[in-house]
């Protein structure tokens, strides 16, 4: 799957936890989910279970919390994938 | 110094009416929301007919956001903030658009089990080895508090947070402890009320104890029958009723419509001892509390113009009654009008107390008897006790100037709460 969309599918699954939807408009690969969006910490999991049902992938705990920014997303997806294409 | 204390808001979702007009219109006319209930012939209960309210997706909408929504499976819940942010707003007051928080004003919102079906569903994923598949309201959507954490996320209260759990008599419970908060001058104001889940997992314990009618499934709304001769047990409920209680002094400064004014109330345990069990009360601590509440309200059993009672439709509505007679020392035509809403929503368990001090305080409000469904064959030990005219079987218009509530629980756990006309509302 392409950068673009990833980012595309992140954004409709972010939107219902966002709290600054100023920040939301310019939703890109540097876009923190907490910092920027204002998602509440406990909102980081469902985004999470979200995130894995959309991409039938497993997300481990060390990944999660590696998961800062849209592009750590988008990197943590992509590799999942790739392992999962396996 | 004493603070006096009114209602000055109420929000309500019962089975037979959900929001304070749809609810009273419900119990003018003795509308029921007992009904059949699929799911628990499906599952093999014996009672298949239970009080549910009637909450849609629209209507769940205007009271939660769509993030809230979101994997929300708690009907306790639904109902208590539905009934919990009617009453705010009804009382006038600003609902979540402050940004400061308010230390004047708290909640207590009691119930007996919360998010059981949500409990359910983490249970499975439990078994299955998916924890980590729980989410992040696993949490906050089946601890007990809940509740009161859910309504103050929207309102913002920074007095007293809590739930009280007293079985059946928490709502009235709540309506005390709120009361007694605002006496002392600790709060300004507190959003008393209580909810309880519907569902097999709530009414199971019940069914399983065979305290349950099991001859009413094929005609539901006859299956409640408070003080009939004919009662079978009483239909399991559900549901929240909340009051917005006041200092009054604040109150008359906002301007606030006042309802009635909480005179007092006691609460107290039989201990289990001298006829009283896990499940039946001690009489004379029932009678007890109703004679504390009188003494803490400083009226005189005389006064007392109409009873809400607990009368679930077991055979121990004739021993409340015996109870009620022997601690007013009132009976016959002597006796105040007593009546039961539980032949119209069934007994809604930890939410029973608050949808019926709701209901007991519109009767304050607009001097009214609500009526008596299903009570047309009284009990002969009723009869022996009070005069046919002060149980009403249809709603008639009465001078309530002065009302005594009671509930009941397991455990044998005993609330009674005296509301009373505000005098500048006379």
């Amino acid at each position: 799957m392409e950068t673009n969309e990833i980012i595309y599918c992140l954004k409709k699954i972010v939107k219902p936890y966002v709290q600054n939807d100023l920040a939301f408009q310019d939703f890109n690969i540097k876009t923190d989910f907490t910092r920027d969006l204002e998602i509440n910490s406990a909102h980081l999991v469902d985004i999470v279970l979200d995130v894995e049902d959309e991409f039938n992938i497993a997300i481990d705990n060390q990944a999660m919390e590696n998961m800062m920014t849209v592009g750590d997303a988008v990197k943590i997806i992509k590799k999942k994938q790739v392992n999962h294409d396996r | 110094m004493s603070r006096r204390v009114v209602v000055t808001g109420m929000g309500v979702a019962a089975p037979n009416g959900v929001g304070l007009a749809a609810f009273e219109e419900a119990l003018r006319e003795g509308k029921s929301g007992i009904r059949f209930q699929p799911e628990l012939e499906k599952l093999n209960f014996s009672c298949q007919i239970a009080g549910k309210p009637e909450v849609s997706e629209e209507l769940l909408k205007r009271y939660f956001t769509p993030l809230e929504l979101k994997g929300l499976n708690s009907s306790g819940i639904f109902y208590g903030v539905i009934a919990g942010m009617d009453a705010w707003k009804d009382a006038g007051l600003d609902a979540g658009n402050e940004q400061e928080t308010d230390w004047d004003s708290g909640i207590i919102f009691g119930t007996g089990i919360l998010g059981v079906d949500k409990f359910r569903e983490a249970i499975h994923l439990i078994d299955e080895g998916r924890v980590r598949r729980l989410g992040s309201t696993g949490v906050t959507q089946t601890m007990a508090s809940g509740i009161s954490a859910f309504l103050n996320s929207k309102l913002g209260c920074g007095n007293m947070v809590s739930t009280n759990s007293s079985a059946c008599t928490t709502g009235t419970e709540a309506v005390i402890m709120a009361y007694e908060r605002i006496k002392s001058g600790q709060a300004k104001r507190m959003l008393a009320g209580s909810c309880s889940d519907s569902g097999p997992y709530i009414w199971g314990g019940f069914d399983a104890m065979r305290i349950l009618p099991h001859q009413y499934n094929d005609s539901p709304q006859e299956g409640s029958r408070p003080m009939s001769a004919t009662a079978a047990g009483f239909v399991p409920g559900s549901g929240a009723g909340a009051l917005m209680l006041e200092d009054l002094e604040s109150a008359r400064e906002r301007g606030a419509k006042i309802y009635a004014e909480v005179l007092g109330g006691h609460v107290n345990s039989g201990g289990q001892r001298t006829g009283g069990s896990m499940t039946a009360p001690n009489s004379l601590g029932v009678q007890k509390c109703i004679i504390k509440a009188l003494e803490d309200s400083k009226v005189h059993p005389e006064e007392i113009d109409a009873i809400n009672g607990h009368l679930t439709a077991t055979a121990m509505d004739a021993k409340e009654m015996e109870n009620w007679t022997s601690a007013l020392n009132r009976k016959g035509e002597d006796f105040p009008m007593i009546n039961s809403f539980k032949g119209l929503t069934g007994h809604c368990l930890s939410a029973a107390g608050s949808i019926e001090c709701v209901a007991s305080v519109l009767q304050v409000k607009k001097d009214l008897v609500f009526g008596n469904v299903n009570s047309e064959d009284l009990h002969p030990d009723i009869e022996k006790q009070v005069s046919r005219d002060r149980i009403p079987q249809k709603t008639k218009e009465h001078q309530v100037k002065t009302l005594i509530k009671a509930s009941f629980g397991f455990g044998d756990v005993n609330a009674v709460v005296i509301f009373r006309k505000q005098k500048n509302e006379l």
